[in-house]
């Protein structure tokens, strides 16, 4: 989830260049898959993630602790691509795949994301792993509900959860603008009130970042508008994207859009999250990984900062989750299914998702030593409806995510209106 | 290419001196070529392979339905639609966005350079003391790539105004200038144009360079001449001395030129690739690539291609003439 601009740059440089010479290869590779040494190759496994820095280190470390104790006949190798929010290690994937030089297994984020190496019959049904994992039970249904494809099967293994639709306060800021840092707000028009009052006390109401936060935003708007169901539809055809709710739900975005710093573009979201704890902004809405930033800064829940589902959304839980899959042609299947073994046990659940700040996709976990944030986001996840997040690949394929990337910040550049962006986003959608 | 030649080149030994002499100077002629083209071969293949080989099979990919996923990946196969994706772009009112703003950019890159550079050359034309120090000062910035130099610009051009501002919007408050404070490049519709500022900044050096290597290229002779018939010092630049720096303008105006139509890297360091203010067709590119568009992101790769060969093409012509005439 973490990015820097600096990363982002070189890796799309090398990338630029690798494609040049990929594209030769993929040509006359036709034949491939010549890496594939015969089924059940358990000797090593490479995995692939762009868990290179940080919580996600941390996670990715404890995970792999787990790993060598279940299967010490493998050889864990890290596959690691840093940069750009995945963005690096998902081109460089994408070539790797292309040449017929797949890693053994790869991250990806769950749901809708996963279903263009589906079409390009990249990665291979592991319906049966899930149910002999005992994920079946373990996980909610609705996420496998999600999860599952049209064809009725299941393209991966969640390893943790991540909640998107989460507002970050500063108490003493509220406090400051007259308000009750207690209060809660059951809709977005109830909100509205609370972000004028902040903005009036002179310091930005809502902070936010570049396009994707943006889009991370819109996402816990059409939540609240629409409620789950209608959410879903959006997704699934159900919800006619040219309905007067819908463009409710966009009006409400552009007032909200109107509440944030101005300087947005140019920040990713540690930096919009690092608003609220400076005390230079009000509210931050952003995916519970922002609560790892505030613990770093040695920040304390309840006290230095607050946090609560996007007013209007109490009642879902806006769900994105890495996940990991058993590429076509991986070279050790063995090892692979000896990783997915471990990422689907509790035990390789507890230990990454502790040291990662999410949540274990199954929910047979103990998380008494959980942190307190963890906790209720569990909690949470038990009884709120789960609904895919759009931003983070779980609603939509990437071609989708990218064009209503797009729409979104030529909005909110102030070059399209609500009409425009409305019917650019069901054009994304609806192809 | 070279073994028919060096065959010739061995019979011509063995069969001795009883060939006519116009033959043997033919062939002797023949056997000019063969070492330095054997020379450039390896170049060449190379070349031939990964330049001119990929630009077919991009132009082939252009014209073809690649634009999702199992397509794009082989699994489906794709079929020839010839220049159906060109005109879906040129239709498509942002790619026209993306288009005007890398028009824009060059406008204001190019003209920014070559007017600072030259005005930078002609100021150092006059020898003074420390030349060599200001040479280095501005040409410093061109050895830092554009992807350090935009991390910093980022900075620097932070949107915010008035009590948030920093950056060049702080320092326009701190001297008074408030009234200069913009929205730089988060502005839809000029925005583009501020990212051509940290261009300008470092390639004027460079530009500065190529004048003053032309200022120094005019004999002193002539500047004597000129005087020695009364030509004040500003007649002399603007008759003897300008009309002979027009080869360099040229030079300067290709090299910018083509960095201006593929600017990506200082771009995406400075704003993120779906950003609307900024976008351009090299960032499309990458969009396309992205979202598995990769005949779309082919079209855009032939487009800026024509568009560099619109630029380049005329000058290699005009070079390779003047070298025929000399």
């Amino acid at each position: 989830m973490r990015s820097t601009r600096l990363q982002t740059g070189v890796v799309a440089g090398v990338a630029a260049l690798g494609l040049t010479l990929a594209g030769c290869g993929s040509d006359s590779g036709g034949s491939g898959g010549d890496g594939g040494s015969g089924g059940g190759d358990a000797s090593e496994v490479e995995v692939f993630t762009w868990w290179a820095a940080g919580s996600e280190k941390a996670g990715l470390d404890a995970l792999v602790a787990v790993f060598d104790e279940q299967h010490p006949d493998t050889e864990f190798i890290n596959g690691a691509v840093a940069g750009g929010a995945g963005s690096a290690a998902k081109d460089l994937l994408q070539q790797r795949l292309q040449t017929n030089d797949p890693p053994d297994t790869f991250q990806a984020h769950a749901g809708a994301e996963l279903q263009d190496y589906i079409d390009a019959a990249q990665i291979e049904d592991v319906s049966s792993q899930f149910e002999e994992f005992g994920l079946t039970d373990a996980v909610p249904q609705d996420l496998i509900d999600l999860l599952t494809t049209e064809d009725g099967a299941i393209y991966s293994i969640p390893s943790n959860i991540h909640r998107s639709n989460v507002v970050w306060a500063n108490p003493q800021v509220l406090q400051d603008a007259g308000l009750d840092p207690e209060a809660t707000y059951s809709s977005i028009d109830e909100w509205i009130p609370a972000l004028q009052a902040v903005q009036d006390s002179g310091v930005t109401a809502l902070s936010v970042g570049q396009a994707w936060t943006q889009v991370n935003l819109l996402e816990t708007v059409l939540m609240s508008d629409l409620g789950a169901d209608g959410y879903i539809g959006l997704w699934d055809g159900s919800t006619d994207w040219s309905s007067p709710e819908v463009t409710a739900a966009l009006e409400d975005f552009d007032t909200l859009m109107g509440f944030t710093n101005t300087d947005r573009d140019g920040l990713d979201w540690p930096d919009a999250t690092q608003q609220v704890i400076d005390g230079q902004a009000g509210f931050n809405v952003m995916g519970d990984w922002a609560e790892a930033a505030f613990e770093e800064q040695d920040q304390v829940a309840g006290e230095d900062y607050t946090y609560f589902p996007v007013p209007g959304t109490a009642d879902q839980f806006g769900f994105l989750a890495d996940s990991f899959t058993l590429p076509v042609g991986a070279p050790h299947p063995g090892g692979a299914e000896a990783w997915l073994e471990t990422v689907a046990s509790p035990e390789g659940q507890a230990a990454f998702n502790k040291a990662k700040g999410s949540i274990p996709a199954r929910s047979d976990v103990d998380l008494s030593d959980f942190s307190e944030y963890q906790q209720s986001a569990a909690e949470d996840f038990a009884s709120a409806t789960i609904v895919p997040s759009l931003a983070h690949g779980a609603a939509a394929p990437v071609a989708t995510l990218n064009d209503i990337t797009d729409a979104v910040s030529k909005f909110t550049s102030g070059s399209s209106d609500v009409a425009t962006l409305q019917q650019e986003m069901g054009a994304a959608v609806n192809g | 290419m070279s073994s028919p030649a060096t065959s010739a080149a061995r019979t011509d030994r063995s069969s001795g001196t009883s060939a006519p002499t116009g033959e043997r100077r033919r062939r002797r002629h023949a056997g000019r070529y063969v070492a330095p083209l054997l020379l450039i071969s390896p170049s060449l293949v190379v070349l031939a392979v990964f330049v001119y080989g990929l630009i077919a099979v991009n132009i082939r990919t252009s014209m073809t339905d690649a634009n999702d996923a199992a397509i794009a990946t082989g699994r489906e196969p794709a079929t020839f639609v010839g220049l159906e994706n060109y005109v879906r772009l040129l239709q498509d009112a942002d790619f026209q966005h993306s288009l005007a703003n890398m028009l824009l950019y060059t406008v204001v890159f190019l003209g920014g350079a070559l007017a600072v550079g030259f005005v930078w050359a002609w100021l150092l034309d006059k020898p003074i003391k420390g030349e060599g120090i200001f040479r280095s000062v501005y040409l410093f910035p061109m050895a830092v790539s554009f992807v350090a130099s935009g991390v910093v610009w980022r900075w620097l051009l932070n949107s915010n105004q008035g009590d948030n501002a920093s950056g060049l919007n702080r320092l326009f408050e701190m001297v008074g200038l408030g009234f200069l404070q913009n929205p730089w490049w988060s502005d839809p519709r000029w925005g583009i144009a501020a990212i051509a500022l940290p261009a300008v900044w470092q390639l004027a050096g460079y530009v500065m360079a190529l004048f003053l290597a032309g200022f120094r290229g005019v004999p002193e002779e002539l500047r004597e001449a000129g005087r020695m018939d009364g030509a004040s010092e500003w007649k002399l630049y603007r008759y003897v001395i300008f009309p002979q720096l027009s080869p360099v303008l040229l030079s300067a105006l290709i090299i910018i030129g083509h960095m201006s139509l593929k600017v990506f890297d200082l771009i995406l360091s400075i704003a993120d690739s779906s950003n609307y203010s900024t976008k351009v067709p090299a960032v499309d590119v990458l969009q396309y690539k992205s979202s598995f568009a990769y005949a779309d992101a082919a079209a855009v790769g032939t487009i800026l291609l024509l568009l560099v060969a619109l630029l380049i093409i005329p000058y290699l012509v005009r070079t390779a003439r003047a070298e025929k005439t000399r």
